[in-house]
């Protein structure tokens, strides 16, 4: 079976910060994947490496069994889609719900664009009455709802997901997460997932790695992580980490 | 319309659940007249506006005399009265209906120096600032060479080249006003360039074309109106110089700038040849700044999105 | 154990263009020298009530209470001046994000030395060794050369701890920290946290922890006020979390993912109306 994402020794070079530094990862299809790691990790970056945001200095990335070249053709965008951190900054705020989701459509040629944008609204559990409302009318959780909705207009087989609960409440994180199960469920989705909160990830993902300053620290399964069986200190000390604090 | 009538609609146009296109644009538009509105000053900018319009439409009508023909035999150079309110030129034309007319050319720099500047500015501005690297290197720097010059002068300096007539003043002004729309344009532009909602965009697949036209520059257009509004007041002040200065529009044309032109050599025993048109510059370049300062207030995004 | 802060029936009030809005809804408690942790999510008033202790409300907002009391002196009446005496030398604040709190164009060593020379008439000589001893008990290494940086060239954690010298500089009595470790890394915040809890036990310091996180807020105090809609809808010690009583706080707690539990979907919290009465 084609690996859905295959990364080899990636680079990436940020004026000459050295922000990727030779990663190298597997994702299968219909695979959750987790990526875990501080700020400055790098978990992003290769994100966005993948999704044709970051300069590429060296290795590569196959999708789908294609390998990619440093332009992203337009046929890509339909297989592999993102969902953004921040909910304030990933929606444009002149723009109604509406037209957010029209774009892709618009772009892409689709003639059956009314369909689709109730389907995609119906499906992230808006409905209608969003339909015609501003960004700036909406709560991050809504926000977060329409931006999955427009990743997931264009019937990606792939979504990137860039911490796409750490700027909400923690029970409207339970709602998101919730959704994005289900839509991974219901359209066979491969996610490849970042977080810095382990427990996350854990509950997302059936495998992980971890990542430090641009380099990969290990690769896990989930249950190694439950299980505590990791071999390295800094996996180890993120662990503890996520326990909460304990008085010296 | 009965108050619960008035009542329902505004309903409608502030629901938090717009149940089509129409609605949520007219809501939106609603609550940036509300906004607007509600600031007396930019209110009075905007009627004298709106009545320059009226006066620029219905000239025909309104005025009592011909603006070009008049009577040199029994009508030189007469005060204000009740026949003439504000008096009469040398050559014997009643300076009222001269103003009443003139507010067309007024009008036509003000609407033709818009429509070619702000538009150019704009395009170079996006481009610029989105693009980066060379291209924006290259239109800033020549954004930069126009800014050098003094703007009357290089204004001057267009028309001696072109000839002067009221549409090479026109150009001229024109020429010379896009290069800070172009800078506003890019420095909006650079700070949404970033932004995760353009990022989204390009991950759709979209031209970078696109994403200027249709992403990018409608968040750039508020300031820009803004702007454009504000220097109004510039353009028909330096459209009259150009004027007064024998290189706009030409006699009998009754633009504003030519008839304080003309009028200067009497402004000491009759001023109010001068004196009149100078006053309607003064007016209409007010009613321009208040509306500006009104849709700063209105349009501005960073003042919120509420 | 003796009050610091007595805080009953607290309002705060901001006017906007469709009426008045009620951030703070009538807020009762009462703070001796512990740690008292206040949980909400976003729009709780947590931050406001923080802010209204503080004297850092935005003027337009109006504040009411029954008392507002530090150490016996009542906040709401005293002059703005005493107020600002009192800010800083009695009682200090720690905001979310030391980029945004500290002034970038200032040194840190400068910023600790002018905070503690507007509080207390110390030579310049001495301030200077102050701060320095400062810098090193909230664990920088190298507080020489910290003491000549500027608030970009540290990290976030490190300017984290820079923010707490500066605030525990003039020997406060009480500490409001207003998600102090939000913007920090997992292993950095365990840490800032770890000195802050030590500074504090130390001193006998009254502190206030505002955190939308109510399992970090558990770990760290000794007391708990879960806000929702600007009211306390339960007040409990932090050892006693796992018998919350009512269903905001029981479902906040079970709706976050843990490692090593199994369960899809999450439970949601289902916000019933009366809990904001």
């Amino acid at each position: 079976m084609t690996a859905a994402i295959a990364v080899d020794r990636l680079g990436v070079i940020f004026d000459r910060f050295h922000a990727l530094k030779g990663v190298s990862l597997d994702v299968q299809p219909g695979e959750s994947f987790g990526l875990v790691g501080e700020s400055g990790s790098g978990k992003s970056t290769l994100l966005r490496a993948i999704a044709g945001l970051a300069p590429v200095a060296s290795g590569s990335i196959t999708v789908n069994g294609k390998k990619l070249g440093t332009r992203r053709e337009k046929a890509f965008y339909r297989e592999v889609q993102m969902v953004f951190q921040d909910p304030y900054g990933s929606l444009h705020p002149r723009q109604t719900v509406d037209r957010l989701l029209q774009e892709p459509l618009a772009i892409h040629g689709f003639a059956d664009g009314e369909k689709r944008i109730q389907r995609a609204l119906d499906e992230v559990g808006l409905g209608n009455g969003f339909r015609f409302r501003y960004s700036h009318q909406l709560s991050g959780g809504q926000r977060q709802r329409v931006a999955i909705a427009r990743a997931l207009i264009l019937e990606p087989s792939i979504l990137l997901l860039d911490e796409p609960t750490s700027a909400l409440d923690a029970s409207v994180q339970a709602e998101v997460l919730n959704l994005l199960e289900e839509v991974r469920r219901r359209r066979k989705l491969t996610f490849l997932m970042v977080s810095h909160d382990l427990a996350i990830i854990t509950h997302m993902c059936g495998r992980l790695m971890v990542m430090q300053s641009g380099e990969a620290v290990e690769n896990l399964s989930a249950d190694d992580l439950v299980e505590r069986r990791v071999t390295k200190d800094y996996t180890r000390n993120l662990l503890r980490a996520s326990d909460g604090f304990v008085r010296a | 319309m009965s108050a619960d009538a008035i009542q329902t609609r505004r309903d409608w146009l502030l629901s938090e659940r717009p149940a089509s296109r129409m609605q949520a644009r007219l809501g939106r538009a609603y609550v940036a007249w509300r906004r607007f509105s509600a600031n007396r000053l930019a209110f009075l900018g905007l009627l004298i506006i709106i009545a320059l319009l009226v006066v620029a439409a219905t000239a025909g009508v309104l005025a009592p005399y011909s603006p070009t023909f008049g009577d040199l035999k029994g009508s030189r150079l007469l005060a204000p009265s009740a026949e003439h309110w504000f008096g009469t030129d040398d050559l014997g034309r009643d300076i009222l209906s001269r103003i009443l007319y003139g507010s067309r050319w007024t009008l036509y720099v003000v609407i033709l120096v818009a429509i070619i500047a702000a538009p150019i500015g704009l395009l170079v501005g996006t481009v610029a600032g989105y693009a980066g690297g060379w291209t924006d290197a290259i239109l800033m720097r020549i954004t930069d060479i126009f800014l050098a010059f003094p703007k009357l002068i290089l204004a001057l300096a267009f028309v001696a080249a072109l000839g002067p007539g009221i549409e090479n003043a026109v150009l001229a002004i024109a020429i010379t006003s896009w290069p800070p729309y172009a800078r506003i344009a890019r420095a909006e532009t650079l700070t949404v360039r970033n932004s995760d909602y353009i990022k989204a965009v390009q991950l759709m697949g979209a031209s970078p074309f696109r994403i200027v036209l249709r992403h990018i520059m409608p968040l750039c257009i508020s300031s820009l109106i803004i702007r454009v509004t504000l220097d109004m007041a510039g353009i028909i002040l330096t459209a009259a110089g150009l004027g007064f200065l024998g290189l706009g529009a030409q006699p009998p044309l009754p633009e504003w700038g030519t008839m304080i032109a003309s009028g200067r050599r009497f402004v000491l025993d009759q001023w109010w040849v001068a004196g009149a048109p100078g006053f309607a510059i003064l007016i209409v370049s007010l009613g321009f700044n208040l509306l500006g300062d009104g849709l700063r207030d209105a349009l501005d995004p960073r003042s919120g999105d509420q | 154990m003796s009050t610091l802060l007595d805080v009953e029936d607290l309002r705060v009030t901001f006017p906007t263009r469709t009426g008045l809005v009620e951030a703070v809804r009538g807020v009762t408690f009462s703070l001796g020298r512990e740690r008292l942790g206040i949980v909400g999510e976003s729009g709780s008033g947590k931050s406001q009530t923080g802010r209204a202790i503080m004297g850092l409300t935005p003027p337009q907002a109006r504040i009411s209470a029954n008392k507002l009391a530090f150490d016996g002196i009542d906040l709401l009446s005293v002059s703005p001046r005493e107020r600002r005496a009192l800010r800083g030398k009695r009682i200090a604040m720690i905001l979310q994000d030391p980029k945004y709190s500290l002034d970038p164009v200032m040194s840190i060593g400068r910023q600790i030395v002018e905070t503690l020379r507007t509080h207390e008439k110390v030579g310049k000589a001495e301030a200077r060794d102050r701060a320095l001893a400062m810098l090193e008990a909230v664990q920088i290494r190298d507080p020489a050369r910290v003491f000549d940086l500027h608030p970009h060239e540290v990290s976030g954690g490190m300017g984290q701890r820079a923010m707490i010298a500066m605030m525990l500089i003039a020997g406060p009595e009480m500490m409001i920290a207003d998600e102090p470790t939000s913007a920090l890394d997992v292993t950095v915040q365990l840490d800032v946290l770890g000195i802050l809890d030590r500074l504090v036990s130390e001193r006998g310091m009254g502190l206030i922890f505002i955190s939308h996180d109510l399992r970090l807020v558990s770990s760290f105090c000794d007391r708990v006020i879960v806000m929702y809609a600007g009211k306390v809808v339960e007040q409990l010690k932090a050892s006693e979390l796992g018998r919350a009583q009512h269903p905001y706080t029981r479902g906040l707690l079970n709706c976050m993912p843990k490692i090593g539990a199994d369960r899809h979907p999450l439970p949601v919290l289902d916000r019933k109306p009366e809990w904001a009465a």
